[in-house]
């Protein structure tokens, strides 16, 4: 193991961390992974991703608690996919199969939210809400909290296998398996009543799926959680694939300012002795010993960096012990970065030259750019924005406008007509009446369009002759058969089709279906 | 292999892998050994998976799998389940007489679905897969019935047929040829008053000598009005449905040398509760009585 105890620069302390893309040479073509011990952060990024891991963790683990009064006739969790019924529950949205678009659509904004955000801001989403991100960080604190931070957990790991390592390691490894469980177990209960399924999974009563399930994400969470995390990211997602060709220069990346940092020294009290002109960094480490993800920002930006700020954070409290101005590691764009690193090389001519950004005084010169947030706001974000927006009102207007009485009609095909011995013709049909509120409604179904014409259901008696009414069951297709029977003197009234028309009294919602009556000479 | 990739990408600093094309050469980025191993894995879950269950294919089958699944095995067994939870119903229609089945609707739903099954397997070889029938098969969707259209009487014609040999209960009934009794000409004014009952026929003036003549030779079998009897399976004339062919030459070729339907009796083939489903099944078509 290539650790080193802490040494002292100065007043600084020194970690010895190596990152893990450090070598370039003598690599087998096959790699062990390499152990990351990222060490505990603090600072403004850091709190915040301990809030949006709050939130997020709790979205995760409660959301299928919530309760949702719909009717009698509907489940009242607020947020249910029931497969076995086909429906979708959301709040005060329900959705039926056939609506599936809206899940498509919630899909889509999705991916233009993550271009949005991409171009916006950078890789936000793999930094701070990628469930892969807050699991890794959850398992973290319980890896931190039972084995102590980088260093005891580098000792420990080093060392051998004495009884206070098999415990601290049995401990670690069952609580991640506790979690592990718990991640699995809060997904079924997106597919069921959470209570009920609660009560009969741990009576062992419940399907063998939901065990199976259970097992399954129980096995995922603790491999990509607890063993694989970083490996993750960086070979098995496709996402930050994606992303870095989504990125330009005026996208925000986690950037080393070596315009100000170089030449790094960890000697800086010596180098100003001796009149060296040094940079801000002191090689103290901190931003590699932190990085969860074992890699050297000071290199330049990578494919390994899932921008989680944390660097930023262990450099900004370097800097503020050493009395220097916070951002030697910060977010910027590469054009920022670009036109102040041109500043510090005059152009590229000379190697950086940290005089150059400062005056006598130590402040930066007038030249030196700062992130403006303007520049967010540039063709292609408000592109990106305009798309998501654009996606997310037709669904609202769909949502809004959408029928919930629907009514299809199927006709018989074959025999397509049927002439009754009087030489009226009949045509069959079977007529679905889909009631989309859980709630049981009689529905009135009339023709229009073939006055002449007489409709009875199959298997009854005819009515009134040109509608009829039916008892519709909640949340459910009704779908019945009806013969419409049209005399031979009025044959021609059937020549432009006609309609079903399927009303509900009470709310006037109504549903329409134009068909075609078929007879002897027009059947196809 | 390691001595092979010495050369160190200039820009990059990189070791290379060794391999170059056109001058083009891969950067040693190693991918992980886990992924190997995943790699690995998966050849010996597919030696496990071939060991385990039918693979290899040999000249007349395949391996067995020491697990003995068998796709066809769990089909059979899912028929059986089919045929099992179907039973109660198909007890309860082999038990009940055919009226009682028509009350309830639940069973008579049943039995509309089975009939709809076998209606598709023994009958629609000669009355189609809509049951429309065609030219000398009658319609069974309409409400023109030979022998009666209410389900006790469609189950008699299904169970014991029609001129059936095979069968003591068989509905018999058969038309005289008049090729021997009336002259043509006698015959083309017949058809003219038979054709008459529904249309013009082409020679209006015979229809006075065929009533005549009809009243002589054909109401005893079809009725003074033509509408035919169920009692001797006659056809009602006087109606839009002609099962023999339609126009006053069908109606004279029929009179002269009548063609006549033969239909087997079902019960001794597919049993009594089969022709129950088959005789409700066709009445719900839509002409039934
Ligand atoms: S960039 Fe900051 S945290 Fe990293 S070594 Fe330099 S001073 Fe330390
Ligand atoms: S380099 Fe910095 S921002 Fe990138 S993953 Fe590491 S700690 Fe996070």
């Amino acid at each position: 193991m290539h650790y080193q105890p802490a040494q002292k620069a100065g007043s600084m302390e020194r970690l010895e961390a190596r990152p893990i893309s450090a070598a370039r040479v003598g690599r087998p073509l096959y790699e062990k992974r390499r152990k990351i011990f990222p060490k505990r952060a603090e600072g403004r990024f850091r709190r915040f991703k301990w809030l949006v891991m709050l939130v997020t963790l709790s979205i995760y683990y409660l959301t299928p608690w919530i309760r949702w009064d719909r009717s009698a006739h509907a489940p009242d969790q607020a947020v249910l996919v029931d497969l076995a019924a086909r429906r979708f529950y959301f709040f005060f949205i329900e959705i039926w199969p056939q609506e599936f678009f809206f899940v498509a659509g919630l899909l889509v904004m999705a991916g233009f939210g993550l271009f949005l955000v991409t171009s916006a801001v950078g890789r936000a989403w793999c930094g701070y809400a990628c469930p892969q991100t807050v699991w890794v960080d959850l398992f973290l604190v319980v890896e931190r909290f039972i084995e102590g931070d980088r260093l005891a957990r580098m000792r420990l790991d080093a060392g051998s296998w004495t009884f206070d390592k098999v415990c601290k390691r049995f401990a670690k490894h069952a609580i991640w398996l506790v979690i592990g469980v718990a991640t699995g177990g809060a997904w079924i209960f997106y597919f069921a009543d959470a209570p009920t399924l609660m009560k009969s999974f741990v009576a062992l009563e419940a399907e063998p799926v939901a065990y199976m399930t259970v097992a399954t994400l129980t096995a995922t969470t603790y491999l990509f959680g607890g063993l694989m995390r970083e490996q993750v990211c960086t070979y098995m997602c496709p996402w930050p694939r994606i992303q870095a060709a989504m990125l330009d220069e005026n996208s925000l990346v986690v950037t080393y300012n070596d315009w100000r940092g170089e030449r790094r020294t960890r000697h800086a009290k010596r180098a100003a002795a001796l009149g060296e002109v040094v940079g801000d960094c002191v090689d103290c480490n901190a931003c590699v010993a932190v990085c969860p993800m074992g890699i050297d920002i000071r290199d330049g930006q990578q494919l390994e960096c899932i921008t989680c700020a944390l660097c930023i954070d262990a450099c900004d409290g370097v800097m503020d012990k050493l009395g220097r101005e916070r951002g030697l590691i910060s977010y910027a764009t590469l054009s920022d970065y670009s036109a102040n690193m041109a500043l510090a090389t005059n152009n590229g001519a000379i190697p950086i030259d940290p005089r150059r950004v400062r005056d006598g005084n130590g402040v930066f010169v007038e030249g030196i750019r700062d992130f403006d947030w303007r520049i967010i706001f540039r063709r292609r974000v408000i592109l990106y924005f305009g798309i998501w927006a654009l996606v997310g009102l037709g669904m609202l207007y769909a949502l809004v406008s959408r029928d919930r009485l629907e009514l299809n009609v199927l006709h018989d095909r074959n025999p397509q007509y049927v002439v009754e011995s009087d030489g009226s013709v009949r045509n069959g049909y079977v007529l679905k009446l889909l009631n989309m509120i859980p709630e049981p409604r009689r529905i009135t179904l009339s023709l229009d369009g073939m006055p002449s014409a007489r409709v009875r259901i199959a298997g009854q008696a005819p009515g009134d002759g040109q509608s009829f009414s039916v008892a519709v069951d909640p949340d459910k297709v009704t779908s019945f058969k009806i013969f419409v029977t049209l005399p031979k003197e009025s044959l021609v009234e059937a020549q432009s089709g006609f309609s079903f028309r399927a009303e509900d009294p009470s709310s006037h919602e109504r549903d329409v279906y134009r068909t075609k009556f078929i007879q002897p000479g027009t059947a196809k | 292999m390691a001595d092979k990739h010495k050369h160190v990408d200039d820009i990059s600093g990189v070791e290379t892998t060794g391999h170059e094309w056109d001058g083009i050469r891969e950067l040693n980025n190693p991918i992980p050994r886990w992924w190997v191993y995943t790699f690995y894995a998966t050849i010996v879950w597919a030696i496990g998976h071939a060991i385990a269950y039918p693979s290899w294919p040999l000249l007349t089958e395949s391996t067995k799998g020491l697990l003995g699944y068998s796709s066809r095995a769990v089909v059979t067994a899912e028929l059986a389940n089919a045929k099992a939870a179907q039973a109660g119903n198909a007890e309860r229609i082999a038990s009940s007489p055919i009226e009682d089945i028509m009350a309830d609707p639940e069973l008579k739903q049943f039995a509309i679905s089975a009939g709809a099954s076998a209606f598709k397997v023994n009958c629609a070889p000669c009355h189609g897969s809509g049951a429309a029938g065609g030219k000398g098969f009658p319609n069974l969707n309409d409400n023109d019935w030979l022998w009666g259209g209410n389900p006790k009487e469609i189950y008699q014609t299904i169970a014991h047929g029609i001129r059936y040999d095979g069968d003591e209960e068989t509905r018999v009934s058969e038309m005289p040829a008049f090729a021997d009794m009336l002259t043509p000409d006698e015959m083309r004014a017949t058809a003219a008053y038979v054709l008459s009952l529904t249309a013009t026929p082409s020679n209006p003036a015979l229809v006075e000598l065929g009533k005549q003549l009809f009243a002589d030779n054909c109401a005893s079998c079809h009725g003074a009005d033509a509408k035919g009897s169920r009692e001797v399976g006659a056809p009602n004339l006087a109606d839009a449905i002609w099962l023999k062919g339609e126009g006053e030459q069908a109606i004279t070729d029929q009179m002269r040398s009548p063609k006549h339907g033969v239909m087997p009796g079902w019960v001794n083939r597919v049993g009594d509760p089969v022709v129950k489903d088959l005789a409700i099944f066709v009445h719900s078509l839509g002409g039934g009585e």
